[in-house]
């Protein structure tokens, strides 16, 4: 089984480089939600020994909250502001690429470092973890539209998911309900905030933020 | 020498033209219509073989060498390649270099060719060929160096044959995933290159051999259907996981891998729209990006 979560993590790897590489919001948003049936079968996989209602519950919950219900709210959002791409990211696609390389040296460097829960789980799952959170942060930082920012604000969430389930195996309840119900309502904020940054400024460029005087 | 091996030889001689065929009639399926017959590539060849050539005034004898160098390199790295578990009739450590440089030195002989007639559409065509070709190469090397490193051999037929560790490695997907880049954009398949659009602006590599005929267009179109099957079979190879000790078993899961790869081609051409010539760079960097994180999570 750990190959299989192994595979599952390449995966997920595979999604990350697409997010720095592509420009569609669309399909950016598809892969998010690939990321988050990713991880509830991850989740399933890594807790196959003990397997129980709270795990299944947890895969549920992320299958169902990451993988249908966020993309259907983001879709509607970029539906309603009618933008289909982020043009001209404040880094390009080239050297987003190249710093996905990076990225991904320092988080298998770092994952090599940092304890691993013992069990089903494979050693790439740290660095698959470490490479998400990166992909998250540098969506956040590099890219000008509000939208692809609130993707990566998911595709960290992401990370530190993969992260819990890398040091602890499980995560207790609460704290991931916790975390399932900040994402919800950051979507749901965003979601909103981005309507109300287009109906107010025509575009959801937040970069000319900065061009208003109080 | 590895005499099993010499029936990849011959099964690449024979159906090299017939993958060409798989692609189109799956092509055509998607389209609803019939399609052209399943032997048209081969009475293509056999046309242009009996005809004759006509050269133009302005060229040299690169020229004439061009087609029939390439068909000699592609004909020399059939050599190293496996089919399937079934190694290659001949194999060393390194041939995997090797082989990345016969098919450069094909490219390089349809390139001159092109460039020794003078005309400003071929040279465009040339341009672009060596433009991609340069970002091709490090992601297929690299992806290479992946796979030899998680393999521990430098043998393409050891790579792929029963020491393979391929389906035992979790980053493998993102080398095939190169791989099938790569294979794209050599042979001018479709986000690369589109290979119904004779004469047009975008194309690649039919622009380069415009001006060949006869028995020389003949050989530019048999060599681009064994390159075809060549990098097919590399990728066909490292993804197939039956290793039997039979080699007609080998060569039979060998030859199906070959026509799913086909109907895969197909399916691609018939969904995907030609990429924009400028997207063309990132794609293919992307491709390398993945070899490169394959050779860093191989390295840990």
């Amino acid at each position: 089984m750990p190959l299989l979560t192994g595979f599952l993590i390449v995966v997920l790897l595979l999604t990350d480089i697409a997010l720095l590489g592509l420009r569609s919001l669309q399909v950016g948003i598809r892969l998010v939600a690939l990321q988050g049936i990713l991880l509830g079968a991850v989740t399933v996989l890594v807790n196959l020994d003990s397997f129980n209602l709270h795990v299944l519950v947890l895969a549920l919950a992320s299958v169902g909250l990451k993988g249908f219900v966020f993309p259907v709210l983001l879709s509607r959002a970029i539906r309603d502001v009618g933008v289909r791409q982020e043009n001209e990211p404040f880094l390009g696609i080239g050297t987003s690429l190249l710093f996905g390389i990076g990225m991904m040296g320092v988080a298998s460097w770092l994952g090599d470092r940092i304890p691993i829960f013992t069990g089903e789980s494979p050693p790439i799952l740290m660095s698959g973890a470490l490479m998400t959170l990166f992909t998250g942060l540098f969506l956040i930082v590099a890219r000008h539209k509000a939208l692809t920012q609130a993707l990566g604000y998911l595709v960290f969430e992401n990370g530190i998911y993969t992260l819990a389930i890398a040091v602890t195996g499980q995560i207790p309840e609460l704290v991931e309900v916790g975390l399932l119900l900040d994402a919800f309502v950051a979507v749901y904020v965003m979601g909103i905030a981005i309507l109300q940054i287009n109906r107010a400024f025509e575009h959801m460029d937040v970069d000319q933020f900065n061009t208003l005087k109080g | 020498m590895n005499l099993p091996g010499l029936y990849n030889v011959l099964v690449a001689l024979l159906f090299c033209p017939l993958l060409l065929s798989i692609i189109n009639r799956t092509k055509a399926f998607f389209a609803g219509r019939a399609g052209q017959p399943w032997l048209q590539p081969y009475r293509d060849i056999g046309k242009l073989l009996r005809k004759g050539a006509v050269y133009s005034r302005t060229t040299s004898w690169v020229f004439r060498a061009g087609p029939m160098v390439g068909l000699a390199a592609a004909l020399a790295a059939l050599v190293l390649v496996p089919l399937g578990a079934n190694g290659a009739p001949l194999s060393f450590s390194g041939d995997l270099i090797l082989f990345a440089y016969l098919l450069g030195l094909m490219r390089f002989f349809t390139v001159i060719a092109a460039l020794d007639t003078g005309s400003a559409f071929e040279g465009m065509g040339a341009s672009r060929e060596v433009f991609f070709s340069a970002l091709a190469e490090p992601a297929f090397l690299l992806g290479l160096t992946a796979l030899a490193h998680a393999a521990g051999t430098f043998s393409l037929s050891e790579l792929t044959g029963a020491g393979s560790r391929v389906w035992a490695r979790p980053e493998s997907v993102l080398v095939i995933a190169a791989f099938f880049v790569t294979f794209l954009c050599e042979n001018a398949r479709i986000p690369f290159d589109d290979p119904n659009t004779h004469l047009e602006l975008t194309m690649i590599h039919e622009v380069m051999v415009l001006d060949h005929g006869g028995v020389d267009f003949a050989y530019v179109l048999y060599g681009a259907a064994l390159k075809l099957w060549l990098l097919g079979a590399v990728l066909v190879s490292v993804v197939l996981p039956v290793r039997s000790e039979l080699s007609w078993v080998n060569i039979g899961s060998g030859l199906l891998g070959m026509a799913l790869l086909g109907v895969l081609v197909g399916i691609v051409e018939s969904t995907m729209a030609r990429s924009r010539l400028l997207r063309v760079p990132y794609l293919l960097v992307g491709a390398s990006v993945l070899s490169v994180l394959a050779v860093i999570l191989g390295l840990r």
